[in-house]
Protein backbone atom coordinates (compact mmCIF):
# COMPACT_ATOMS: atom_id res chain seq x y z
CA UNK A 1 0.00 0.00 0.00
CA UNK A 2 1.35 3.37 -0.91
CA UNK A 3 0.23 6.78 0.19
CA UNK A 4 -2.22 8.55 -2.08
CA UNK A 5 -3.37 11.60 -0.19
CA UNK A 6 -1.81 13.43 2.71
CA UNK A 7 -3.45 16.41 4.34
CA UNK A 8 -1.23 18.27 6.75
CA UNK A 9 -2.19 20.93 9.28
CA UNK A 10 -5.11 22.26 7.23
CA UNK A 11 -6.71 25.56 8.27
CA UNK A 12 -9.81 26.91 6.52
CA UNK A 13 -11.57 30.15 7.35
CA UNK A 14 -14.99 31.43 6.30
CA UNK A 15 -14.22 35.13 6.67
CA UNK A 16 -13.51 35.46 10.38
CA UNK A 17 -14.75 32.01 11.33
CA UNK A 18 -12.02 29.47 11.84
CA UNK A 19 -13.79 26.38 10.46
CA UNK A 20 -10.95 23.87 10.16
CA UNK A 21 -8.34 24.15 12.87
CA UNK A 22 -5.30 22.20 11.82
CA UNK A 23 -6.51 18.87 10.48
CA UNK A 24 -4.07 16.19 9.35
CA UNK A 25 -4.85 12.79 7.90
CA UNK A 26 -3.83 10.45 5.13
CA UNK A 27 -5.42 8.01 2.68
CA UNK A 28 -3.57 4.96 1.37
CA UNK A 29 -4.12 3.48 -2.05
CA UNK A 30 -7.09 1.11 -2.27
CA UNK A 31 -8.57 2.09 1.11
CA UNK A 32 -11.94 3.39 2.13
CA UNK A 33 -11.27 6.11 4.67
CA UNK A 34 -14.17 7.88 6.31
CA UNK A 35 -14.46 11.22 8.06
CA UNK A 36 -17.37 11.13 10.47
CA UNK A 37 -18.74 13.82 12.68
CA UNK A 38 -21.78 15.90 13.53
CA UNK A 39 -23.31 18.71 11.53
CA UNK A 40 -20.94 21.62 11.20
CA UNK A 41 -17.87 19.68 12.22
CA UNK A 42 -16.20 20.67 8.93
CA UNK A 43 -16.42 17.46 6.94
CA UNK A 44 -17.69 19.01 3.72
CA UNK A 45 -15.24 21.90 4.06
CA UNK A 46 -12.34 19.47 4.08
CA UNK A 47 -13.58 17.72 0.93
CA UNK A 48 -14.09 21.03 -0.84
CA UNK A 49 -10.59 22.07 0.07
CA UNK A 50 -9.23 18.86 -1.47
CA UNK A 51 -11.25 19.23 -4.67
CA UNK A 52 -10.34 22.90 -5.02
CA UNK A 53 -13.79 24.40 -4.54
CA UNK A 54 -12.45 26.25 -1.49
CA UNK A 55 -9.02 27.70 -0.91
CA UNK A 56 -7.62 26.96 2.55
CA UNK A 57 -5.56 29.57 4.32
CA UNK A 58 -2.82 27.27 5.56
CA UNK A 59 -1.73 23.70 5.26
CA UNK A 60 -0.70 21.15 2.72
CA UNK A 61 -2.71 18.78 0.54
CA UNK A 62 -0.48 16.30 -1.25
CA UNK A 63 -1.94 13.98 -3.84
CA UNK A 64 0.53 11.45 -5.26
CA UNK A 65 3.35 13.80 -4.44
CA UNK A 66 1.78 16.91 -5.97
CA UNK A 67 0.51 19.89 -4.02
CA UNK A 68 -3.18 20.35 -4.87
CA UNK A 69 -3.44 23.75 -3.19
CA UNK A 70 -1.85 25.45 -6.16
CA UNK A 71 -4.33 23.98 -8.65
CA UNK A 72 -7.83 25.12 -9.70
CA UNK A 73 -10.77 22.71 -9.36
CA UNK A 74 -10.96 21.67 -13.01
CA UNK A 75 -7.28 20.73 -13.06
CA UNK A 76 -7.61 18.71 -9.86
CA UNK A 77 -10.22 16.55 -11.61
CA UNK A 78 -7.70 15.93 -14.35
CA UNK A 79 -5.15 14.79 -11.78
CA UNK A 80 -7.53 12.01 -10.75
CA UNK A 81 -9.61 13.32 -7.84
CA UNK A 82 -13.35 13.20 -8.47
CA UNK A 83 -15.88 14.59 -6.05
CA UNK A 84 -19.49 13.50 -5.66
CA UNK A 85 -20.89 16.69 -4.17
CA UNK A 86 -23.24 16.84 -1.22
CA UNK A 87 -26.92 16.81 -2.14
CA UNK A 88 -26.19 15.04 -5.44
CA UNK A 89 -26.21 18.11 -7.71
CA UNK A 90 -26.88 16.37 -10.99
CA UNK A 91 -27.66 18.35 -14.16
CA UNK A 92 -31.42 17.95 -14.03
CA UNK A 93 -32.20 19.27 -17.52
CA UNK A 94 -29.75 16.90 -19.18
CA UNK A 95 -30.37 13.20 -19.77
CA UNK A 96 -28.71 10.47 -17.73
CA UNK A 97 -26.36 9.76 -20.62
CA UNK A 98 -25.46 13.43 -21.03
CA UNK A 99 -24.77 13.69 -17.31
CA UNK A 100 -22.31 10.84 -17.61
CA UNK A 101 -20.74 12.51 -20.63
CA UNK A 102 -20.25 15.68 -18.61
CA UNK A 103 -18.40 13.60 -16.03
CA UNK A 104 -15.92 12.66 -18.73
CA UNK A 105 -15.46 16.29 -19.73
CA UNK A 106 -11.84 16.39 -18.69
CA UNK A 107 -10.95 13.33 -20.76
CA UNK A 108 -9.65 13.31 -24.28
CA UNK A 109 -10.03 9.60 -25.08
CA UNK A 110 -13.64 9.73 -26.31
CA UNK A 111 -13.16 6.35 -27.97
CA UNK A 112 -13.23 4.48 -24.67
CA UNK A 113 -16.48 6.03 -23.46
CA UNK A 114 -18.79 3.21 -24.47
CA UNK A 115 -16.65 0.72 -22.58
CA UNK A 116 -16.80 2.92 -19.50
CA UNK A 117 -20.56 3.29 -19.76
CA UNK A 118 -20.81 -0.49 -19.63
CA UNK A 119 -18.53 -0.56 -16.59
CA UNK A 120 -20.66 2.06 -14.85
CA UNK A 121 -23.94 0.39 -15.77
CA UNK A 122 -22.56 -2.82 -14.32
CA UNK A 123 -22.19 -1.05 -10.98
CA UNK A 124 -25.39 0.93 -11.42
CA UNK A 125 -27.80 -1.20 -13.46
CA UNK A 126 -30.74 1.04 -12.62
CA UNK A 127 -29.27 3.87 -14.68
CA UNK A 128 -29.06 1.73 -17.79
CA UNK A 129 -32.83 1.58 -18.25
CA UNK A 130 -33.01 5.31 -17.79
CA UNK A 131 -30.25 6.41 -20.13
CA UNK A 132 -32.40 8.72 -22.23
CA UNK A 133 -34.43 10.07 -19.32
CA UNK A 134 -34.04 13.61 -17.95
CA UNK A 135 -31.92 13.34 -14.83
CA UNK A 136 -34.31 15.58 -12.91
CA UNK A 137 -37.04 12.93 -13.17
CA UNK A 138 -34.97 10.29 -11.36
CA UNK A 139 -35.69 9.32 -7.77
CA UNK A 140 -33.34 10.49 -5.04
CA UNK A 141 -31.48 7.20 -4.89
CA UNK A 142 -31.07 7.07 -8.65
CA UNK A 143 -29.81 10.64 -8.67
CA UNK A 144 -27.19 9.67 -6.09
CA UNK A 145 -26.19 6.74 -8.27
CA UNK A 146 -25.94 9.05 -11.26
CA UNK A 147 -23.75 11.47 -9.30
CA UNK A 148 -21.43 8.56 -8.45
CA UNK A 149 -21.47 7.38 -12.07
CA UNK A 150 -20.67 10.87 -13.29
CA UNK A 151 -17.68 11.07 -10.99
CA UNK A 152 -16.47 7.64 -12.12
CA UNK A 153 -16.62 8.75 -15.77
CA UNK A 154 -13.64 11.03 -15.16
CA UNK A 155 -11.61 7.85 -14.49
CA UNK A 156 -10.42 9.06 -11.10
CA UNK A 157 -7.74 7.52 -8.94
CA UNK A 158 -9.61 8.64 -5.84
CA UNK A 159 -13.30 9.21 -5.24
CA UNK A 160 -14.48 11.84 -2.75
CA UNK A 161 -18.01 11.13 -1.53
CA UNK A 162 -19.87 13.80 0.39
CA UNK A 163 -22.81 12.45 2.42
CA UNK A 164 -24.05 9.89 -0.10
CA UNK A 165 -26.73 8.73 2.36
CA UNK A 166 -28.33 12.16 2.68
CA UNK A 167 -32.09 12.12 2.31
CA UNK A 168 -32.33 8.47 1.32
CA UNK A 169 -34.41 5.68 2.83
CA UNK A 170 -32.55 3.01 4.86
CA UNK A 171 -32.86 0.45 2.09
CA UNK A 172 -31.42 2.83 -0.48
CA UNK A 173 -28.63 3.80 1.91
CA UNK A 174 -27.69 0.13 2.10
CA UNK A 175 -27.77 -0.11 -1.69
CA UNK A 176 -25.59 2.98 -2.15
CA UNK A 177 -23.06 1.73 0.40
CA UNK A 178 -23.02 -1.62 -1.30
CA UNK A 179 -22.19 0.15 -4.57
CA UNK A 180 -19.40 2.09 -2.88
CA UNK A 181 -17.94 -1.16 -1.54
CA UNK A 182 -18.10 -2.74 -5.01
CA UNK A 183 -16.43 0.24 -6.64
CA UNK A 184 -13.72 0.05 -3.99
CA UNK A 185 -13.18 -3.63 -4.75
CA UNK A 186 -12.23 -2.72 -8.31
CA UNK A 187 -9.28 -0.85 -6.81
CA UNK A 188 -10.78 2.60 -6.33
CA UNK A 189 -9.55 4.59 -3.36
CA UNK A 190 -12.44 6.24 -1.51
CA UNK A 191 -12.60 9.12 0.94
CA UNK A 192 -16.08 9.10 2.44
CA UNK A 193 -17.64 11.88 4.47
CA UNK A 194 -20.69 10.76 6.43
CA UNK A 195 -23.08 11.62 9.21
CA UNK A 196 -24.37 8.09 9.13
CA UNK A 197 -21.42 6.84 11.16
CA UNK A 198 -22.78 3.34 11.57
CA UNK A 199 -22.85 2.60 7.86
CA UNK A 200 -19.63 4.44 7.17
CA UNK A 201 -17.68 2.54 9.85
CA UNK A 202 -19.03 -0.72 8.50
CA UNK A 203 -17.47 -0.37 5.05
CA UNK A 204 -14.40 1.75 5.87
CA UNK A 205 -10.99 0.41 6.78
CA UNK A 206 -9.96 3.47 8.76
CA UNK A 207 -11.83 6.43 10.19
CA UNK A 208 -11.25 9.91 11.56
CA UNK A 209 -13.73 11.50 13.95
CA UNK A 210 -14.09 15.21 13.42
CA UNK A 211 -15.28 17.57 16.15
CA UNK A 212 -15.67 21.31 15.50
CA UNK A 213 -12.84 21.56 13.04
CA UNK A 214 -10.37 19.22 14.77
CA UNK A 215 -9.74 15.51 14.63
CA UNK A 216 -10.84 14.07 17.96
CA UNK A 217 -10.11 10.39 17.35
CA UNK A 218 -8.76 8.20 14.61
CA UNK A 219 -7.97 4.60 13.94
CA UNK A 220 -9.22 1.30 12.61
CA UNK A 221 -12.89 1.62 11.65
CA UNK A 222 -13.92 -1.62 13.34
CA UNK A 223 -12.26 -0.61 16.62
CA UNK A 224 -13.72 2.89 16.55
CA UNK A 225 -17.17 1.37 16.10
CA UNK A 226 -16.67 -0.46 19.41
CA UNK A 227 -15.26 2.56 21.25
CA UNK A 228 -17.72 3.61 23.97
CA UNK A 229 -17.19 7.33 23.32
CA UNK A 230 -17.95 6.96 19.62
CA UNK A 231 -20.90 4.73 20.35
CA UNK A 232 -22.39 7.27 22.68
CA UNK A 233 -21.81 10.28 20.47
CA UNK A 234 -22.46 8.92 16.97
CA UNK A 235 -23.98 5.48 17.09
CA UNK A 236 -26.89 6.16 19.39
CA UNK A 237 -25.48 4.40 22.47
CA UNK B 1 -25.81 9.58 -35.99
CA UNK B 2 -23.39 11.92 -37.71
CA UNK B 3 -25.10 11.35 -41.04
CA UNK B 4 -28.51 12.19 -39.63
CA UNK B 5 -27.20 15.45 -38.24
CA UNK B 6 -25.63 16.33 -41.59
CA UNK B 7 -28.90 15.61 -43.36
CA UNK B 8 -30.94 17.81 -41.08
CA UNK B 9 -28.38 20.61 -41.46
CA UNK B 10 -28.70 20.26 -45.23
CA UNK B 11 -32.50 20.42 -45.13
CA UNK B 12 -32.40 23.50 -42.91
CA UNK B 13 -29.86 25.14 -45.17
CA UNK B 14 -32.03 24.47 -48.22
CA UNK B 15 -35.09 25.91 -46.47
CA UNK B 16 -33.27 29.04 -45.42
CA UNK B 17 -32.00 29.46 -48.99
CA UNK B 18 -35.53 29.06 -50.38
CA UNK B 19 -36.87 31.60 -47.88
CA UNK B 20 -34.13 34.00 -48.92
CA UNK B 21 -34.85 33.61 -52.64
CA UNK B 22 -38.60 34.04 -52.13
CA UNK B 23 -38.15 37.19 -50.05
CA UNK B 24 -35.57 38.54 -52.48
CA UNK B 25 -37.88 37.97 -55.47
CA UNK B 26 -40.79 39.61 -53.63
CA UNK B 27 -38.59 42.61 -52.82
CA UNK B 28 -37.19 43.09 -56.29
CA UNK B 29 -40.62 42.64 -57.90
CA UNK B 30 -42.00 45.29 -55.60
CA UNK B 31 -44.55 43.09 -53.81
CA UNK B 32 -42.70 43.90 -50.59
CA UNK B 33 -42.40 47.66 -50.64
CA UNK B 34 -39.55 49.72 -49.23
CA UNK B 35 -41.31 50.19 -45.92
CA UNK B 36 -41.70 46.47 -45.33
CA UNK B 37 -38.22 45.84 -46.70
CA UNK B 38 -36.95 48.09 -43.93
CA UNK B 39 -38.95 46.20 -41.33
CA UNK B 40 -37.57 42.91 -42.63
CA UNK B 41 -34.06 44.24 -42.05
CA UNK B 42 -35.00 45.24 -38.51
CA UNK B 43 -36.41 41.75 -38.01
CA UNK B 44 -33.06 40.29 -39.05
CA UNK B 45 -31.15 42.60 -36.71
CA UNK B 46 -33.46 41.75 -33.82
CA UNK B 47 -33.06 38.03 -34.56
CA UNK B 48 -29.29 38.44 -34.16
CA UNK B 49 -29.78 40.37 -30.91
CA UNK B 50 -32.29 37.92 -29.44
CA UNK B 51 -30.40 34.77 -30.37
CA UNK B 52 -27.12 36.16 -29.06
CA UNK B 53 -28.72 37.29 -25.80
CA UNK B 54 -30.27 33.84 -25.46
CA UNK B 55 -26.77 32.40 -25.43
CA UNK B 56 -25.85 34.42 -22.34
CA UNK B 57 -29.22 34.44 -20.59
CA UNK B 58 -30.95 31.26 -21.75
CA UNK B 59 -28.09 28.81 -22.10
CA UNK B 60 -25.49 30.20 -19.70
CA UNK B 61 -28.16 31.39 -17.28
CA UNK B 62 -26.65 34.82 -16.61
CA UNK B 63 -29.14 37.66 -16.65
CA UNK B 64 -27.76 40.34 -18.98
CA UNK B 65 -29.51 43.70 -18.70
CA UNK B 66 -27.31 45.72 -21.02
CA UNK B 67 -27.44 44.01 -24.39
CA UNK B 68 -28.37 47.32 -26.05
CA UNK B 69 -25.12 48.73 -24.63
CA UNK B 70 -23.04 46.15 -26.51
CA UNK B 71 -25.11 46.87 -29.59
CA UNK B 72 -24.44 50.60 -29.18
CA UNK B 73 -20.69 50.00 -28.93
CA UNK B 74 -20.81 47.98 -32.15
CA UNK B 75 -23.05 50.50 -33.89
CA UNK B 76 -20.85 53.52 -33.08
CA UNK B 77 -17.66 51.64 -33.93
CA UNK B 78 -19.01 50.60 -37.33
CA UNK B 79 -20.50 54.03 -37.99
CA UNK B 80 -17.23 55.82 -37.25
CA UNK B 81 -15.39 53.33 -39.41
CA UNK B 82 -17.69 53.51 -42.43
CA UNK B 83 -17.87 57.31 -42.17
CA UNK B 84 -14.10 57.55 -42.42
CA UNK B 85 -13.17 54.69 -44.70
CA UNK B 86 -12.72 54.66 -48.44
CA UNK B 87 -13.16 50.92 -48.84
CA UNK B 88 -15.75 49.66 -51.34
CA UNK B 89 -19.29 49.35 -49.96
CA UNK B 90 -19.51 45.63 -49.24
CA UNK B 91 -16.04 45.33 -47.78
CA UNK B 92 -16.55 48.40 -45.60
CA UNK B 93 -19.69 46.84 -44.13
CA UNK B 94 -17.95 43.54 -43.41
CA UNK B 95 -14.97 45.24 -41.78
CA UNK B 96 -17.37 47.50 -39.85
CA UNK B 97 -19.26 44.47 -38.53
CA UNK B 98 -16.11 42.64 -37.49
CA UNK B 99 -14.73 45.75 -35.79
CA UNK B 100 -18.07 46.47 -34.11
CA UNK B 101 -18.26 42.90 -32.86
CA UNK B 102 -14.67 42.89 -31.62
CA UNK B 103 -14.97 46.17 -29.73
CA UNK B 104 -18.19 44.95 -28.10
CA UNK B 105 -16.38 41.72 -27.21
CA UNK B 106 -13.55 43.67 -25.58
CA UNK B 107 -16.03 45.63 -23.46
CA UNK B 108 -17.78 42.43 -22.42
CA UNK B 109 -14.43 40.90 -21.41
CA UNK B 110 -13.69 43.91 -19.21
CA UNK B 111 -17.04 43.51 -17.47
CA UNK B 112 -16.92 39.74 -17.42
CA UNK B 113 -13.49 39.25 -15.85
CA UNK B 114 -14.46 40.60 -12.43
CA UNK B 115 -18.09 39.41 -12.48
CA UNK B 116 -17.88 35.94 -13.97
CA UNK B 117 -15.07 34.70 -11.77
CA UNK B 118 -17.51 34.65 -8.89
CA UNK B 119 -20.43 32.32 -8.44
CA UNK B 120 -23.64 34.27 -8.51
CA UNK B 121 -25.66 36.87 -10.38
CA UNK B 122 -23.28 39.80 -10.35
CA UNK B 123 -23.41 40.14 -14.12
CA UNK B 124 -27.01 41.44 -14.04
CA UNK B 125 -26.06 44.49 -11.99
CA UNK B 126 -22.84 45.11 -13.88
CA UNK B 127 -24.42 44.95 -17.33
CA UNK B 128 -27.26 47.16 -16.15
CA UNK B 129 -24.70 49.73 -15.07
CA UNK B 130 -22.67 49.25 -18.24
CA UNK B 131 -25.68 49.95 -20.49
CA UNK B 132 -26.34 53.23 -18.72
CA UNK B 133 -22.67 54.27 -18.63
CA UNK B 134 -22.33 53.68 -22.36
CA UNK B 135 -25.38 55.78 -23.08
CA UNK B 136 -24.12 58.62 -20.91
CA UNK B 137 -20.65 58.42 -22.43
CA UNK B 138 -22.03 58.51 -25.97
CA UNK B 139 -24.03 61.54 -24.94
CA UNK B 140 -21.04 63.46 -23.61
CA UNK B 141 -18.13 62.41 -25.81
CA UNK B 142 -17.22 64.62 -28.71
CA UNK B 143 -16.23 62.08 -31.33
CA UNK B 144 -19.55 60.25 -30.98
CA UNK B 145 -21.45 63.45 -31.74
CA UNK B 146 -22.90 63.94 -28.26
CA UNK B 147 -26.65 63.93 -27.86
CA UNK B 148 -27.14 64.72 -31.54
CA UNK B 149 -25.33 61.55 -32.45
CA UNK B 150 -23.85 60.66 -35.80
CA UNK B 151 -25.44 61.56 -39.12
CA UNK B 152 -24.98 60.54 -42.71
CA UNK B 153 -23.71 57.05 -42.00
CA UNK B 154 -23.53 55.35 -45.40
CA UNK B 155 -26.48 53.00 -45.97
CA UNK B 156 -24.47 49.91 -46.79
CA UNK B 157 -26.78 47.45 -45.07
CA UNK B 158 -29.00 45.63 -47.53
CA UNK B 159 -31.59 42.92 -47.06
CA UNK B 160 -29.27 40.15 -48.31
CA UNK B 161 -26.49 41.23 -45.94
CA UNK B 162 -28.83 41.23 -42.93
CA UNK B 163 -30.33 37.90 -43.92
CA UNK B 164 -26.98 36.20 -44.43
CA UNK B 165 -25.48 37.54 -41.20
CA UNK B 166 -28.60 36.57 -39.22
CA UNK B 167 -28.55 33.05 -40.68
CA UNK B 168 -24.84 32.76 -39.97
CA UNK B 169 -25.31 33.95 -36.39
CA UNK B 170 -28.06 31.41 -35.78
CA UNK B 171 -25.94 28.67 -37.29
CA UNK B 172 -22.83 29.54 -35.25
CA UNK B 173 -24.70 29.78 -31.96
CA UNK B 174 -26.66 26.61 -32.67
CA UNK B 175 -23.47 24.72 -33.53
CA UNK B 176 -21.78 26.11 -30.41
CA UNK B 177 -24.62 25.04 -28.12
CA UNK B 178 -24.64 21.53 -29.59
CA UNK B 179 -20.91 21.09 -29.23
CA UNK B 180 -18.98 19.87 -26.21
CA UNK B 181 -18.43 23.53 -25.27
CA UNK B 182 -22.15 24.22 -25.40
CA UNK B 183 -22.82 21.24 -23.18
CA UNK B 184 -20.38 22.69 -20.66
CA UNK B 185 -22.20 26.04 -20.78
CA UNK B 186 -25.55 24.33 -20.11
CA UNK B 187 -24.02 22.30 -17.28
CA UNK B 188 -22.88 25.54 -15.64
CA UNK B 189 -26.44 26.87 -15.85
CA UNK B 190 -27.75 23.67 -14.31
CA UNK B 191 -25.34 23.61 -11.39
CA UNK B 192 -22.15 25.57 -11.25
CA UNK B 193 -20.56 23.66 -8.38
CA UNK B 194 -21.33 20.31 -9.98
CA UNK B 195 -19.91 21.57 -13.26
CA UNK B 196 -16.76 22.65 -11.51
CA UNK B 197 -16.35 19.32 -9.78
CA UNK B 198 -16.93 17.55 -13.11
CA UNK B 199 -13.78 19.21 -14.36
CA UNK B 200 -15.28 22.10 -16.34
CA UNK B 201 -13.29 25.31 -16.27
CA UNK B 202 -16.33 27.38 -15.31
CA UNK B 203 -14.80 30.85 -15.55
CA UNK B 204 -13.48 30.12 -19.03
CA UNK B 205 -16.79 28.86 -20.37
CA UNK B 206 -18.77 31.66 -18.76
CA UNK B 207 -16.45 34.19 -20.33
CA UNK B 208 -16.56 32.43 -23.69
CA UNK B 209 -20.37 32.42 -23.89
CA UNK B 210 -20.70 35.96 -22.57
CA UNK B 211 -18.10 37.39 -24.97
CA UNK B 212 -19.59 35.51 -27.93
CA UNK B 213 -22.98 36.91 -27.02
CA UNK B 214 -21.65 40.48 -26.88
CA UNK B 215 -19.74 40.02 -30.13
CA UNK B 216 -22.93 39.28 -32.05
CA UNK B 217 -24.71 42.18 -30.36
CA UNK B 218 -21.92 44.38 -31.72
CA UNK B 219 -22.38 42.90 -35.20
CA UNK B 220 -26.11 43.62 -35.00
CA UNK B 221 -25.27 47.18 -33.97
CA UNK B 222 -23.03 47.58 -37.01
CA UNK B 223 -25.80 46.40 -39.33
CA UNK B 224 -28.23 48.73 -37.60
CA UNK B 225 -25.96 51.78 -37.92
CA UNK B 226 -25.49 51.25 -41.66
CA UNK B 227 -29.18 50.62 -42.11
CA UNK B 228 -30.67 53.54 -40.21
CA UNK B 229 -28.01 56.10 -41.16
CA UNK B 230 -28.38 58.14 -37.95
CA UNK B 231 -27.30 57.15 -34.48
CA UNK B 232 -28.43 58.83 -31.28
CA UNK B 233 -27.55 57.59 -27.79
CA UNK B 234 -31.19 57.73 -26.69
CA UNK B 235 -31.99 54.72 -28.89
CA UNK B 236 -29.81 52.41 -26.79
CA UNK B 237 -31.47 52.92 -23.45
CA UNK B 238 -32.50 50.43 -20.80
CA UNK B 239 -35.88 49.96 -22.48
CA UNK B 240 -34.23 48.59 -25.57
CA UNK B 241 -32.22 46.08 -23.52
CA UNK B 242 -35.46 44.99 -21.91
CA UNK B 243 -37.12 44.69 -25.31
CA UNK B 244 -34.43 42.25 -26.44
CA UNK B 245 -34.67 40.38 -23.15
CA UNK B 246 -38.42 40.18 -23.69
CA UNK B 247 -37.86 38.45 -27.03
CA UNK B 248 -35.70 35.85 -25.29
CA UNK B 249 -38.14 35.30 -22.43
CA UNK B 250 -41.15 35.19 -24.72
CA UNK B 251 -39.52 32.77 -27.14
CA UNK B 252 -38.26 30.54 -24.37
CA UNK B 253 -34.95 30.77 -22.54
CA UNK B 254 -32.80 28.11 -24.09
CA UNK B 255 -34.66 27.85 -27.40
CA UNK B 256 -32.98 29.42 -30.42
CA UNK B 257 -35.97 28.94 -32.68
CA UNK B 258 -38.13 30.46 -29.95
CA UNK B 259 -35.98 33.58 -29.98
CA UNK B 260 -36.31 33.83 -33.76
CA UNK B 261 -40.09 33.53 -33.64
CA UNK B 262 -40.34 36.07 -30.83
CA UNK B 263 -38.01 38.50 -32.59
CA UNK B 264 -40.12 38.32 -35.74
CA UNK B 265 -43.39 38.75 -33.86
CA UNK B 266 -42.18 41.53 -31.58
CA UNK B 267 -40.70 43.49 -34.47
CA UNK B 268 -43.83 43.30 -36.60
CA UNK B 269 -46.27 43.79 -33.75
CA UNK B 270 -45.42 47.43 -33.00
CA UNK B 271 -45.55 48.18 -36.72
CA UNK B 272 -49.00 46.66 -36.96
CA UNK B 273 -49.97 48.59 -33.84
CA UNK B 274 -48.66 51.89 -35.23
CA UNK B 275 -51.99 53.50 -34.44
CA UNK B 276 -51.56 52.78 -30.74
CA UNK B 277 -47.83 53.26 -30.55
CA UNK B 278 -48.26 55.16 -27.28
CA UNK B 279 -49.53 51.99 -25.67
CA UNK B 280 -46.80 49.78 -27.06
CA UNK B 281 -45.01 49.25 -23.77
CA UNK B 282 -48.37 48.65 -22.11
CA UNK B 283 -49.19 45.91 -24.60
CA UNK B 284 -45.70 44.50 -24.23
CA UNK B 285 -46.03 44.20 -20.50
CA UNK B 286 -49.49 42.69 -20.85
CA UNK B 287 -48.05 40.06 -23.22
CA UNK B 288 -45.18 39.34 -20.87
CA UNK B 289 -47.49 38.91 -17.91
CA UNK B 290 -49.79 36.67 -19.94
CA UNK B 291 -46.90 34.45 -21.02
CA UNK B 292 -45.53 34.23 -17.49
CA UNK B 293 -48.99 33.20 -16.30
CA UNK B 294 -49.87 30.68 -18.98
CA UNK B 295 -46.51 29.47 -20.24
CA UNK B 296 -43.77 30.43 -17.81
CA UNK B 297 -41.06 28.73 -19.86
CA UNK B 298 -41.80 30.87 -22.94
CA UNK B 299 -43.45 29.91 -26.22
CA UNK B 300 -41.11 27.04 -27.02
CA UNK B 301 -39.64 26.40 -23.59
CA UNK B 302 -36.31 24.73 -24.18
CA UNK B 303 -37.47 22.90 -27.30
CA UNK B 304 -36.23 23.62 -30.77
CA UNK B 305 -38.60 23.60 -33.69
CA UNK B 306 -37.24 21.42 -36.47
CA UNK B 307 -38.68 19.75 -39.53
CA UNK B 308 -37.08 16.46 -38.57
CA UNK B 309 -38.76 16.66 -35.17
CA UNK B 310 -42.06 17.55 -36.79
CA UNK B 311 -41.78 14.63 -39.20
CA UNK B 312 -41.05 12.29 -36.32
CA UNK B 313 -44.03 13.54 -34.40
CA UNK B 314 -46.24 13.30 -37.48
CA UNK B 315 -45.14 9.73 -38.10
CA UNK B 316 -45.87 8.78 -34.51
CA UNK B 317 -49.29 10.39 -34.73
CA UNK B 318 -50.15 8.52 -37.92
CA UNK B 319 -48.88 5.27 -36.48
CA UNK B 320 -51.08 5.76 -33.44
CA UNK B 321 -54.12 6.51 -35.59
CA UNK B 322 -53.50 3.47 -37.72
CA UNK B 323 -53.17 1.31 -34.66
CA UNK B 324 -56.40 2.75 -33.29
CA UNK B 325 -58.25 1.95 -36.51
CA UNK B 326 -56.92 -1.57 -36.67
CA UNK B 327 -58.00 -2.10 -33.10
CA UNK B 328 -61.54 -0.88 -33.83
Amino acid sequence: MSEMLRVKDLHVYYDAIHAIKGVSFDVQEGEIVTLIGANGAGKTTILQAISGLLKPKEGEIDFLGENLLALPAHTIVRRGVAQVPEGRRIFSQLTVQENLEMGAFSRKDTRNFSKDYEMIFEHLPRLKERRKQMAGTLSGGEQQMLAIGRALMSKPKMLLLDEPSMGLSPILVQEIFHIIENVNKTGMTVLLVEQNAKMALKIASRAYVLETGKIAMSGDAGELAKDPKVQEAYLGG
Amino acid sequence: MMKKKGKSYLINFALVAVLFVVLQVLISSGVINRYYNGILMLVGINVILAVSLNLATGFLGQLVLGHAGFMAVGAYTAALFTLNSSLPEGLALVVGMVLGGLVAAVFSAVIGIPALRLRGDYIAILTLGFGEIIRVLLNSLEFTGGAKGLNGIPAYTTFPSVFIVAALTVYIIYAFINSRHGRAVIAIREDEIAAESAGIHTTYYKMLAFILSAFFAGVAGALYANYIGVLAPAKFDFNYSVEILLMVVMGGMGSITGSIVAAVVLTFLPELLRGFSDYRMLIYSAILIAIMLFKPTGLLGQQEFSLAGLAKRGKRWFAKRKKGKEGA
